[in-house]
């Protein structure tokens, strides 16, 4: 309690009120936007929380990441098109009832579900905060590295039918974060005697490039088109109400966002789709799951709201990010010297409370702003589409050219911009390169200072955390291939019948 | 359950697929060929090697890329491939456009510039009217004014600027 009081009185300050209700509300308007999303908005201001101090930097991401999912959900239901990429289980059941008439019901419900998983979440994280104090210190640099790795291999293998191709650029993301003078030798590593290449590939850079300048290029370069979506009227509170008579799912739901935005790697698409799963398999009406389903739109909206919280538990707890997000947020730590880790939990609770307080904070923010603004937020989504590159183009220079003023900087940027475009349009993922090159780091650091007290490779595996990790590690390749197995043997059945041109890239 | 999974992130292949793979295959081949040259091999430990993260990513890169190429040319050929290639390359026009607006930076100031930029680019983009050029200007002093003037974010002040008279050119260095 003492720690909440202290988290308190660390968000008693104009600055963090501030970034709070600017994160919070502009991240509602960015989610609503189709073609902007968290990862554009944060990548952008990224480097302008920089001067700030941390703790009001990482309210206003986090304020963005927390609230832009609930923007999402408008254009999801309104107009087909979800706002953020993971609205777009949303757009299932959300559009077929608006369809049927029944918007401010899907909004409604889509409200109350997101507002149940961010709280849901933030109270399970603060009862785990002991438990995580606790457990924190027991990693090592070789438990750190074994969860760096198994983070590693989760961004792959949750890539399915894409294995391969996230296998490549998590592989590319290891080797970009290599380039340039290393710590030890002070040799150079892939720099083909050019002085840019010299200080290495920074993250923020390929950020900019991969997620802003990319979408920015991709928009220019499309059709022009403007989302059209009908104003809503109505009370959007009654769908607290209706949430209550489906209180199993949205609790099982939001559980499984906690649970898998906890675990690096993997996020809130699996915890939407096995929440989605979950609600059709055990629903007495699943033949309505994909046309209007309420229990549909229940799932996936609360587990995709409960994952940002549970997101910075290993981001906080080990300074392993377990997603893009994240990954961008670790470099305002970086940037201030705070170095995320065991430590943080141990001697910083009252920041690590700050920061729930701020998430409970924003969750309430957000539904308020929502049950007044809604209608001007379906005027302001219908923005056409190569006007919004242009502006992302404008708000993408500032991002990068700030960083140190470099031209360079943003020719690299344009480069990765292109290469992001181009993953875009082929559908391949590009969060495997961003999570690469930050675990990548983290594991090169982590495994040569482990193997100075190691003797034998078993040594490796022999505190008991490190076992738990290896064992999961080793569970986890041993059901990709169990999984790989079944849907081989099925496809021999059916090859009569059908033949899928995609088989061959199923990893 | 792992069914859904699948489903889930399968992503069907679009055209073009095939030239991405062959690019970076051979891309990733050459990196790997460059590892004598560019990485050092010292006399220490295998894991504090220079050389070991950079060879083992390759190594990766290129076992994946050419799983990926191979997944590329076993499955059928779909229409538009060159297209696809096409609308790649348009987007460089657009690189080429924000590449001078960095270049424009330091000499017009961070203010001229972007207000400049906007408008031009508004207008290659087919937005004409007063209306559409007139957002684009005010956006983008919309823009300056938040990451400049409000969040002091570092953007240098423009060459143009020596020629102001002095108090003004420090007003103008401190706010745009």
């Amino acid at each position: 309690m003492e720690d909440f009081y202290a988290g308190l009185q660390i968000l008693a300050q104009w600055q963090v009120v501030a970034a709070l209700l600017v994160g919070s509300i502009g991240g509602v308007i960015i989610g609503a936007i189709p073609g902007v999303g968290a990862a554009v908005a944060i990548a952008i201001l990224l480097p302008a929380t920089f001067s700030m101090q941390p703790i009001v930097g990482l309210t206003l991401l986090l304020g963005i990441y927390g609230s832009s999912m609930y923007g999402g959900a408008i254009p999801a239901i309104l107009i087909n098109t979800p706002g953020t990429a993971v609205n777009a289980l949303t757009t299932y059941d959300g559009y077929p009832m608006t369809k049927r008439g029944q918007a401010k019901r899907a909004l409604s419900l889509a409200y109350s579900a997101s507002f149940f998983g961010g709280i849901f979440s933030i109270i399970c994280l603060m009862f785990l905060s002991p438990v995580l104090a606790w457990i924190a210190p027991q990693f090592g640099s070789r438990e750190i590295f074994l969860a760096a790795l198994m983070g590693i291999i989760l961004v792959v293998l949750a890539h399915r039918g894409q294995v391969f191709a996230a296998g490549m650029l998590a592989s590319f993301g290891i080797f970009l974060n290599t380039i340039g003078l290393e710590p030890i030798k002070y040799t150079k590593r892939y720099t083909f005697d050019q002085g840019w290449l010299s200080s290495g590939v920074d993250l923020i850079v390929v950020v900019l490039g991969i997620f802003a300048l990319s979408q920015a290029f991709s928009l220019l370069v499309e059709k022009d088109s403007t989302p059209k979506a009908q104003p809503v009227s109505g009370n959007l509170l009654s769908g607290i109400k209706e949430l209550f008579g489906h209180k199993r799912i949205a609790t099982i739901s939001a559980s499984f966002g906690v649970v898998m935005g906890m675990i690096p790697g993997v996020g809130e698409f699996t915890a939407q789709f096995m929440s989605y799963t979950y609600a059709q398999k055990t629903s007495k009406a699943p033949e309505k799951f994909r046309d209007g389903s309420p229990e549909g739109l229940i799932a996936s909206e609360t587990s995709n709201n409960a994952v940002p919280a549970a997101a910075m538990i290993p981001l906080l707890a080990l300074g392993i990010p377990g997603e893009a997000l994240t990954a961008m947020m670790l470099s305002v730590f970086y940037v201030h010297n705070v170095i995320p880790g065991p430590q943080l939990f141990q001697n910083k609770m009252d920041f690590v409370m700050a920061l729930y307080i701020a998430m409970l904070l924003l969750n309430v923010i957000v539904l308020i702003f929502l049950l007044f603004s809604t209608n001007l937020l379906t005027k302001i989504i219908q923005i056409p589409t190569r006007f919004l590159g242009l502006v992302i183009l404008t708000l993408s220079f500032v991002g990068i050219y700030s960083l140190r003023n470099s031209v360079t900087d943003c020719a690299i940027a344009s480069g990765f911009g292109v290469f992001g475009l181009i993953l875009k349009r082929l559908n391949l993922p590009s969060v495997p390169i961003i999570l690469g090159m930050v675990l990548g780091g983290i594991m090169e650091t982590k495994l040569r200072s482990a193997m100075a007290r190691v003797e034998t490779p078993l040594d490796f595996i022999n505190r008991p955390i490190a076992a738990i990790i290896f064992t999961l590690i080793l569970f986890i390749i041993a059901m990709h291939i169990r999984t790989i197995f079944i849907e081989h043997k099925n496809r021999l059945n059916e090859a009569d019948i059908d033949h899928d041109i995609h088989n061959t890239q199923q990893g | 359950m792992f069914k859904t999974l699948q489903d889930m992130f399968k992503r069907y292949r679009r055209p073009g697929d095939i030239v991405f793979a062959c690019l970076f295959f051979a891309l990733s081949l050459f990196l790997l060929s460059q590892i004598g040259e560019q990485t050092a091999w010292k006399n220490t430990r295998l894991f504090s090697q220079p050389a070991f993260w950079p060879a083992v990513s390759l190594s990766f890169m290129c076992l994946f890329a050419a799983l990926h190429l191979f997944g590329s040319i076993a499955s059928p050929r779909i229409e538009g491939r060159w297209k696809e290639v096409w609308f790649w390359a348009r987007s460089l026009e657009y690189v080429a456009w924000f590449l001078g607006y960095v270049i424009l930076v330091p000499l017009l100031g961070y203010l001229v510039a972007t207000v400049l930029f906007s408008i031009c680019l508004a207008f290659r983009l087919n937005y004409r009217s007063p209306k559409w050029l007139g957002t684009s200007a005010l956006t983008a002093f919309g823009i300056v004014l938040t990451f400049k003037t409000f969040l002091q974010v570092k953007v240098p002040g423009g060459a143009i600027y020596e020629f102001l008279p002095t108090a003004l050119r420090s007003f103008m260095l401190t706010n745009f």
